[in-house]
């Protein structure tokens, strides 16, 4: 098979998938999928733009993701008036104290040469910096998060539209990875790694325990939504219309008035929720498209280019004048921001942000498999790994529910060993996603649609 | 009055911060014992280690529950012991078939270490699936025998103080087994022959095979050393707390902040890389509210919990810590090795 034939013959057979899908279970799941293989796409664009392009292991989506969510919860969500008037005098001072002290400590570190000297300053910096946020904060949070606990309890955000965010979730990740790769990026490949799966644990931490901020674990739910509710199409009338319009041979089939209008009534609240997923799928479609055609821009540029003799070979690159660690550091930079877009929009499909459903599994190494099984340094082919491993990720459930009932089916109804088998179907998909990444690694490392070897 | 005020202060320091800490340090040094030794001759950051834990542990409470079944049980001691070394013979058999089928692969293809540690990301999918396929996600006590030496209430009555001093059998097993097997190993590292083709192979592999050492067996060895070490940190971090494989994926990140801390590769830096950070979490995290009661005068006294950070947050301190020794000195408190 030729290379130029693998794309095309992989989306074709994505699509067949989604359209069984759409026939034997149902088109809303089909276009849940969907959805959800779209942002999954843009985030292992972000993994593959920083891993296959840049070289770059980064071990930390989930944290970026997550840093995306709460930008859109930050942004999008009401500001609750009475906790700003109440307490934010106090947050806002204990931020300014650790703004501040960061600044202090920086410059102490930079500019006071005798090494005693600055290590106490240091030293002193800190222990003053937590005496004083301790002295705002603690009160401010205690009073935040008993102003109708059950409802908010916390600031609240901007009030803004929620596309807004994921134009924020791109600068507030990117921010965060500015620091990351300044700290990490200089030193060895596995470094960036293990500082990157720990940041993502930190981020994780404060979302879920910082109630003031994101709510914790209580989650933050009916977030504002870009697409129209269920309810306002199935009661407009241009949407009645529609509905009738396109079921009209059907609808026209039935004899009396009652059982015409029923069926009706069952289409239309049917169509209202496949109408809101493709809405959705539009506007995330869109964004995948701009990102990719952006990096594919990009990545065929002179700048692309740098990049990919960086990472073939960084002494020659360095040889011939490249800063590697400045490069380095925007391509990090750049694969985190989208992976913060990537994020704000899932919480956006989702409506609600929900801390403790971040997990690395999920958030980290699927999008990885994604990268390694589509092929990495081809943005194409992470496009099609995050469509194929998502969908892999979501039938690998009833599949092995099926499968465990076929291993049980010789024992009795109330055996323990089939009680077993059937309890621990769900486990099987990590195994189904442990061996898809061997295999592909071992058979196929260049994944389905292999990085284009450019010839002159 | 006032001795027996410092008196109380420092027991419960005691009780609360260093046996806790000495305890959970032995446990981390001996999981970042094998981290760091499969980092120094493999050569590669391994991600798989924490699930690998699971597996041993796991492996040790099936054993357990068999010897159980059998009537054999350790009488005052954990019934776990017996079971361990079993169970070291086991997940030592099973890594060795991983590596063979697996690693062994990218080995001889000389890939990249990073290769290896994407390759080690599916590993620990298949190891987290099989833990929680056979003995489920939920948690999990497997002790059993004499739960306290040093009893709270016993040590209040004999010595009149109003604080009292535990110490749980576990926390003097687990310092007992990690002193022995921390012994054993340097022992093995330094004296003799194999260890020493075992560092030679990690300070310079061409080198090594040029002075006729078998590579084969050096890794064969070093996987099964690594087994040792982690399944016992494993089985002694369970029967301290309990099993349940959620959180001893969460070890990964003190495991690879202690073998950073101390200088990856090195299996002094290791020992003291583990120390560091579990006293860390513990001493940071807890509230001092109390202990400053004792020492200072009534007018003095503290208000709040005299916490310097909500233990919500252990992740972050080894971090930080993390952190801090990269900025400062990226090769570890002990110089470790830069590949």
């Amino acid at each position: 098979m030729t290379d130029d034939l693998r794309a095309p013959l992989a989306f074709t057979f994505m699509g067949i998938l989604l359209t069984i899908v759409g026939f034997t279970q149902s088109w809303s799941v089909s276009l849940s999928i969907i959805n959800l293989c779209i942002i999954s796409s843009i985030m292992a664009i972000g993994v593959n733009l920083q891993w296959g392009y840049g070289g770059l292991f980064n071990a930390g989506v989930m944290g970026f993701t997550a840093l995306g969510g709460l930008t859109a919860v930050l942004v999008s969500y009401d500001p609750v008036y009475e906790a700003w008037d109440k307490a934010g005098i106090g947050i806002l001072i204990s931020a300014i104290i650790l703004i501040l002290s960061i600044t202090l400590i920086l410059f102490a570190y930079r500019n006071i040469s005798s090494p005693q000297f600055r290590n106490t300053s240091i030293i002193l910096i800190i222990i003053v910096a937590i005496l004083g946020i301790n002295n705002f904060y603690g009160p401010s949070i205690d009073i935040i998060e008993s102003i109708n606990p059950a409802k908010t309890g916390f600031l609240g955000g901007l009030g803004l539209p929620i596309v807004f965010s994921w134009v924020i979730a791109a600068f507030v990740a990117g921010l965060v990875a500015w620091v990351i790769g300044r700290l990490t990026l200089r030193l060895r490949s596995d470094y960036l790694a293990i500082a990157t799966l720990g940041i993502s644990e930190i981020v994780i931490a404060i979302v879920k325990h910082e109630d003031w901020l994101s709510r914790g674990v209580k989650n933050v739910s009916g977030l504002d939504r870009p697409v129209p509710y269920e309810i306002e199409l199935q009661q407009s009338e241009w949407f009645i219309n529609l509905v009738e319009r396109i079921n009209y041979g059907t609808l026209d089939s039935l004899q009396t008035v009652s059982s015409r209008q029923d069926l009706l009534n069952d289409l239309i609240i049917v169509s209202s929720g496949v109408f809101v997923k493709l809405c959705y799928a539009g506007l995330f479609l869109s964004v995948l498209l701009l990102i990719f055609y952006l990096s594919h821009l990009a990545l065929n540029s002179p700048w692309g280019r740098m990049l990919r003799a960086i990472r073939d070979n960084e002494e020659a690159a360095s040889a011939m004048g490249k800063n590697i660690f400045a490069q380095h550091l925007q391509i990090f930079i750049i694969g985190s921001a989208i992976i913060g877009i990537a994020g704000a929009m899932l919480t956006t499909l989702d409506g609600q942000f929900t801390p403790g459903s971040y997990r690395p599994l999920r958030f980290t190494f699927i999008i990885w498999l994604m990268v390694i099984v589509g092929g990495s340094g081809n943005n194409l082919g992470s496009i099609f790994g995050g469509f194929f491993v998502w969908f892999i990720w979501i039938e690998a459930e009833p599949l092995s529910i099926g499968f465990m009932n076929l291993l049980a089916s010789g024992f009795e109804y109330d055996n323990p060993i089939r009680m077993h088998l059937l309890g621990s179907a769900a486990h099987l998909r990590l195994f189904i996603m442990g061996l898809l990444l061997l295999l592909a690694l071992r058979f196929m490392p260049r994944g389905v649609i292999p990085e284009r070897i450019q010839k002159k | 009055m006032d001795n027996f005020e410092l008196i109380n202060a420092l027991v419960l320091i005691s009780n609360f911060v260093l046996i806790p800490a000495l305890s959970y340090g032995s446990q981390l040094a001996l999981a970042t014992l094998s981290l760091t030794i499969i980092y120094g001759v493999l050569r590669f950051s391994n991600f798989a280690q924490a699930d690998w834990m699971s597996f041993g542990t796991m492996t040790t409470i099936l054993f357990t529950w068999y010897l159980q079944s059998l009537g054999i049980t350790g009488g005052f001691l954990p019934t776990a012991l017996i079971a361990l070394p079993f169970a070291i013979i086991v997940t030592a058999l099973f890594c060795l078939l991983i590596d063979r089928s697996v690693y062994s692969f990218y080995r001889k293809k000389k890939s990249p270490p990073i290769v290896l540690m994407i390759v080690s990301v599916g590993v620990m999918f298949i190891l987290q699936a099989i833990v929680r396929f056979v003995i489920g996600p939920n948690d999990r006590k497997f002790f059993d025998g004499e739960k306290f030496i040093v009893h709270a209430l016993d040590f209040k009555d004999y010595f009149g103080l109003s604080e009292g001093l535990t110490i749980k059998s576990t926390q003097l097993i687990t310092l007992i087994v990690a002193i022995i097997a921390m012994v054993s190993l340097f022992y093995f590292l330094q004296r003799t022959k194999m260890g020493k083709s075992m560092r030679a192979y990690s300070n310079n592999e061409d080198l090594a095979l040029l002075s006729g050492i078998n590579p084969e067996r050096v890794v064969l060895i070093t996987w099964v050393i690594a087994s040792a070490l982690i399944t016992t940190a494993g089985v002694l971090y369970g029967l301290d707390k309990s099993f349940k494989p959620f959180t001893y994926f969460n070890l990964l990140l003190p495991m690879f902040a202690a073998a950073i801390v101390g200088g990856i590769g090195s299996p002094i830096g290791a020992v003291i890389g583990g120390y560091v950070i579990a006293f860390s979490e513990i001493t940071l995290t807890y509230a001092y509210k109390k202990f400053f009661i004792y020492l200072l005068p009534e007018s003095l006294e503290p208000s709040g919990l005299m916490q310097i950070l909500s233990t919500d947050y252990k992740f972050a301190i080894s971090f930080i810590i993390l952190v801090i020794v990269l900025i400062v000195r990226p090769t570890g408190i002990v110089r470790g090795k830069i590949i």
